[in-house]
């Protein structure tokens, strides 16, 4: 295999592990959007469940229990947002605003006072994270040329949650599509007094909306802290909730699409790490700093110019009131 | 004046289908529902009518559970019933048709039908039993309309009829209709009775609500009348008439037609040639609209809500450019290479009574002296140089609530705190005072009492025998035939055609609203 073919299997893999957190918030900001709510905490809410997974995970030795710790976190976020914006019909863009500083303050201070490593959780041990998977058939694989290259490099060797992850995408579309849930879900975004008229509560369909999404960005979370790192770093999230809420915007509100936005998005982070310090044909060495913004600038570019007509929830942003 | 119908019907010995017993409800300090009695008959289509914010639309949300009533009692079938949400309506058998239809105008019809009775979580269990539950209605009442199809592509007499399979699919024996004709052609409101006249003659109970009196003659068995969040009087349909009617509605005497005398047109005013407008996106909004308005007569423009009607409004007032075509005003050329903003199209001695009040003809934030002076601010009447002689502006805003009967005659209170029937007054004073020759108006009564329609329509007359050109453009063909000395029929952007008074009748301009030429509907 050539050495540019095995560079770019590299960089999907790297894709892949990188849209991973993207990925699950997506899918988090699809139901907390579509149900009529607009999720900016993401980002907080991502941060909240990192930090929770880490210090569930140093704590009791096991990374599912921190899974279970920052989903339960996360859903404390997300219900803070509907209490903010459901019941009381704050605004929702303040109220998302206010989670994401509270986040990244709370983590930190918390992280303090329990390990007192200047906000970060202790190192993870092996056992205290989410290790690779190694297929079966890999080494069977591995005598076949090219396929058994990518079949070991791109499809196995991830660890749980990437896997997760991409099976959580058909699962999301199936219950926006094809459940009664799902049904109302896309129906209270649009026109909640439909909804209501048919004798079904609005404000528990968008807590329970809520929930879903609270519990998504908590697997995210730990799949930062415990799976791709080991531990828990200030500010880890880096504006993945963000991003993930442009690739929701991006997908249209819609699963399959949001999530090719995030693999693309992952693609520009994980190209841009691989071509730091190598020079280009044509434009030579490119500074590292605009390597790192790439993504962020392919990401303004891509939601200013390439998106064409969206057609957000009509109720988005809209506290309903009877 | 209050009698209850109970009495009455234990005498006949026919069943109710729905016994409401003094029920209250305030919303904070308005009393919006006073000890309301009401009985209906199984099997008849009963009429509530009242003014705007009379209470029938709170008593019939209470009704389908949407509001809780604060006192008073509910029996349905003969039975003492509680209704804490609508899913407890749809329990007892209560559908309702919403003035503002409750539909996702992105899902097909089978969606918005299926929607809070999927019969499962997973809908493929569902989607069958409500093809058939189409299926039935369509068959048994003729009410067909494709399942597959987006809801915001049918029209909106389509769209109402799913609201009305929506209500009807769980069996609902009492179906609730909130203005439901306000939206439709003539010819459509037609077919929505013949229906509910086959669903009465099913069994089906029919609440309608409405402030038209012409339905409630036309259609009902019995009529309700609410005034000021009270019931005021229980009739027989048959027993009663519009004029009766309108007195218990409005608590006093009215005409409900002024007299239009007669018109003594002269040179025209207003020109309008070949006038086209097309929108960013490239739909015909407007197509070669020519026509003229003359001193002293009433131009009236019919047609369904949303054929054009808001845009010709909107360019006559230089709201709004046209793509192509002229329009001459008082001598004066206005042309879409040489447009005029509203100001120099006011100045030139044109009045606007915007067709919505709220965001073009007031600031619902301002005092009601600011806004009787709004767009004349800058001339005598505010005061000389660049300061608001607040002084001269309150004592005019007086003289003009006199002359207009405005209520209450408080000059700084805001304009949101009036009723419809008085900020469309506040309009109209400013407007009219300014002498206007020429006066575009658009939906001069729409949320206004009977009472103060009645005042308006007499002013617009009195200012066409004053030499006035006047183009109203109302949705209510009532309307439109009391005023109007010719009338001009659109349709998609186009003008139908231009009927003089006498040729008019409801019939043909209800064809001639949907597409066809005079001559096809004569």
């Amino acid at each position: 295999m050539s050495e540019f073919a095995l560079q770019l299997l590299y960089t999907f893999d790297g894709t892949i592990r990188l849209a991973t957190p993207l990925i699950l918030c997506a899918m988090a900001g699809i139901f907390s959007e579509r149900s009529g709510v607009i999720d900016i905490s993401l980002e907080g809410k991502l941060l909240t469940g990192a930090f929770v997974a880490a210090a569930v995970a140093h704590t009791t030795g096991s990374p599912w229990l921190g899974v279970g710790g920052a989903i339960l976190a996360s859903v404390c976020m997300s219900m803070i947002h509907g209490f903010a914006c459901i019941t009381h019909r704050g605004n929702q863009v303040v109220s998302g605003l206010a989670i994401n500083i509270l986040a990244s303050g709370l983590t930190v201070t918390i992280g303090i006072a329990l390990f007192r490593q200047g906000g970060q959780t202790p190192l993870l041990a092996k056992g205290e994270r989410f290790g690779p998977t190694e297929w079966w058939l890999v080494d069977l694989f591995n005598h076949v040329p090219i396929l058994g290259t990518i079949y070991r490099e791109l499809i196995s060797g991830h660890n749980m949650l990437v896997y997760l992850a991409l099976f959580l995408v058909p699962v999301s579309a199936f219950i926006l599509y094809k459940t009664r849930f799902g049904l109302r879900l896309r129906a209270v975004g649009e026109v909640p007094a439909a909804v209501d008229s048919a004798g079904v509560s609005v404000i528990w369909l968008r807590y329970r909306a809520l929930i879903l999404a609270g519990l998504l960005c908590g697997i995210a979370g730990a799949y930062l802290s415990t799976a791709q790192g080991a531990g828990f770093v200030r500010e880890m999230s880096a504006g993945k909730g963000y991003i993930a809420l442009a690739a929701v915007i991006f997908g249209k509100w819609r699963p399959v699409p949001a999530l090719l936005a995030c693999l693309l998005f992952g693609f520009l982070e994980s190209a841009s790490s691989r071509l730091e310090g190598v020079p280009l044909p044509l434009i030579g060495e490119v500074p590292t700093q605009l390597m790192l913004a790439l993504p962020y600038i392919m990401t303004v570019l891509l939601l200013a110019g390439f998106i064409g007509k969206a057609n957000p929830p009509k109720a988005i942003g809209e506290p309903y009131i009877k | 004046m209050t009698e209850s119908l109970s009495g009455e019907n234990q005498a006949t010995g026919s069943p109710l289908a729905l016994q409401l017993k003094s029920v209250s409800k305030s919303f904070g300090l308005v009393r919006a529902n006073r000890d309301v009695d009401l009985s209906v008959e199984a099997g008849t289509i009963h009429g509530i009518i009242g003014e705007n914010g009379a209470g029938k639309s709170t008593l019939m949300n209470i009704l389908y559970g949407l509001h809780r009533a604060d006192s008073g009692e509910m029996w349905i079938d003969g039975e003492l019933t509680a209704i804490r949400s609508s899913a407890d309506a749809i329990g007892h058998g209560i559908g309702m048709v919403h003035q503002h239809f409750m539909l996702v105008p992105n899902f097909s019809v089978i969606e918005n039908v299926m929607l809070g009775s999927e019969g499962g979580s997973l809908l493929k269990e569902g989607r069958t039993a409500t093809l058939k539950v189409l299926d039935d209605l369509g068959q048994n009442y003729g009410m067909t309309v494709d399942p597959e199809a987006i809801v915001s592509e049918l029209s909106v007499g389509l769209q109402q009829r799913v609201e009305i399979i929506k209500a009807l699919k769980g069996g609902a024996r009492v179906l609730i209709l909130d203005e439901p004709t306000g939206v439709l052609t003539p010819n459509e409101a037609q077919q929505l009775f013949e229906i509910l006249k086959v669903l009465r003659d099913d069994g089906v109970t029919i609440l309608l609500i409405t402030h038209k009196l012409a339905e409630i003659m036309a259609i009902t068995d019995a009529v309700s009348i609410m005034r000021n969040g009270e019931m005021v009087g229980h009739r027989k349909t048959r027993e009663t008439n519009p004029q009766e009617l309108a007195e218990l509605m409005v608590g006093r005497q009215v005409l409900l037609n002024v007299d239009r005398g007669v018109a003594n047109p002269a040179e025209p005013l207003l020109a309008v040639e070949d006038l086209s407008l097309t929108s960013s996106g490239g739909q015909e909004l407007l197509k070669k609209m020519s026509f003229e308005v003359r001193a002293g007569e009433i131009l009236g423009v019919a047609g369904v809500a949303g054929n054009g009607q808001s845009e010709l409004l909107e360019i006559l007032a230089g709201m709004q450019q046209a793509t192509s075509g002229s329009i001459q005003v008082l001598g004066q050329t206005i042309t879409a290479k040489d447009p005029k903003d509203p100001k120099s199209v006011r100045a030139m001695g044109v009045g606007h009574i915007p067709e919505d009040r709220h965001h073009h003809g007031l600031v619902l934030e301002f005092e009601a002296q600011e806004n009787i002076v709004l767009g004349q601010h800058d001339g005598a009447l505010a005061g000389q140089g660049k300061f608001l002689d607040n002084r001269a502006i309150t004592a005019h805003c007086r003289t003009l609530m006199d002359t207009y009967d405005i209520r209450p005659t408080n000059p700084n209170l805001k304009a949101k705190n009036f009723s419809g029937g008085n900020q469309q007054k506040i309009v109209i004073a400013r407007e009219m005072n300014a002498n206007p020759k020429v006066l575009i108006v658009g939906q001069p009564t729409r949320g206004v009492d009977i009472g103060a329609i009645e005042f308006i329509h007499k002013q617009l007359i009195a200012l066409r025998d004053a030499g006035c050109a006047i183009l109203l453009v109302s949705v209510e063909l009532d309307e439109i035939m009391g005023l109007s000395d010719r009338i001009m029929v659109m349709n998609a952007g186009k003008q139908v055609g231009i009927l003089d008074r006498e040729e008019a009748n409801e019939q043909k301009l209800g064809l001639m609203m949907a597409g066809l030429s005079s001559d096809q509907a004569a």
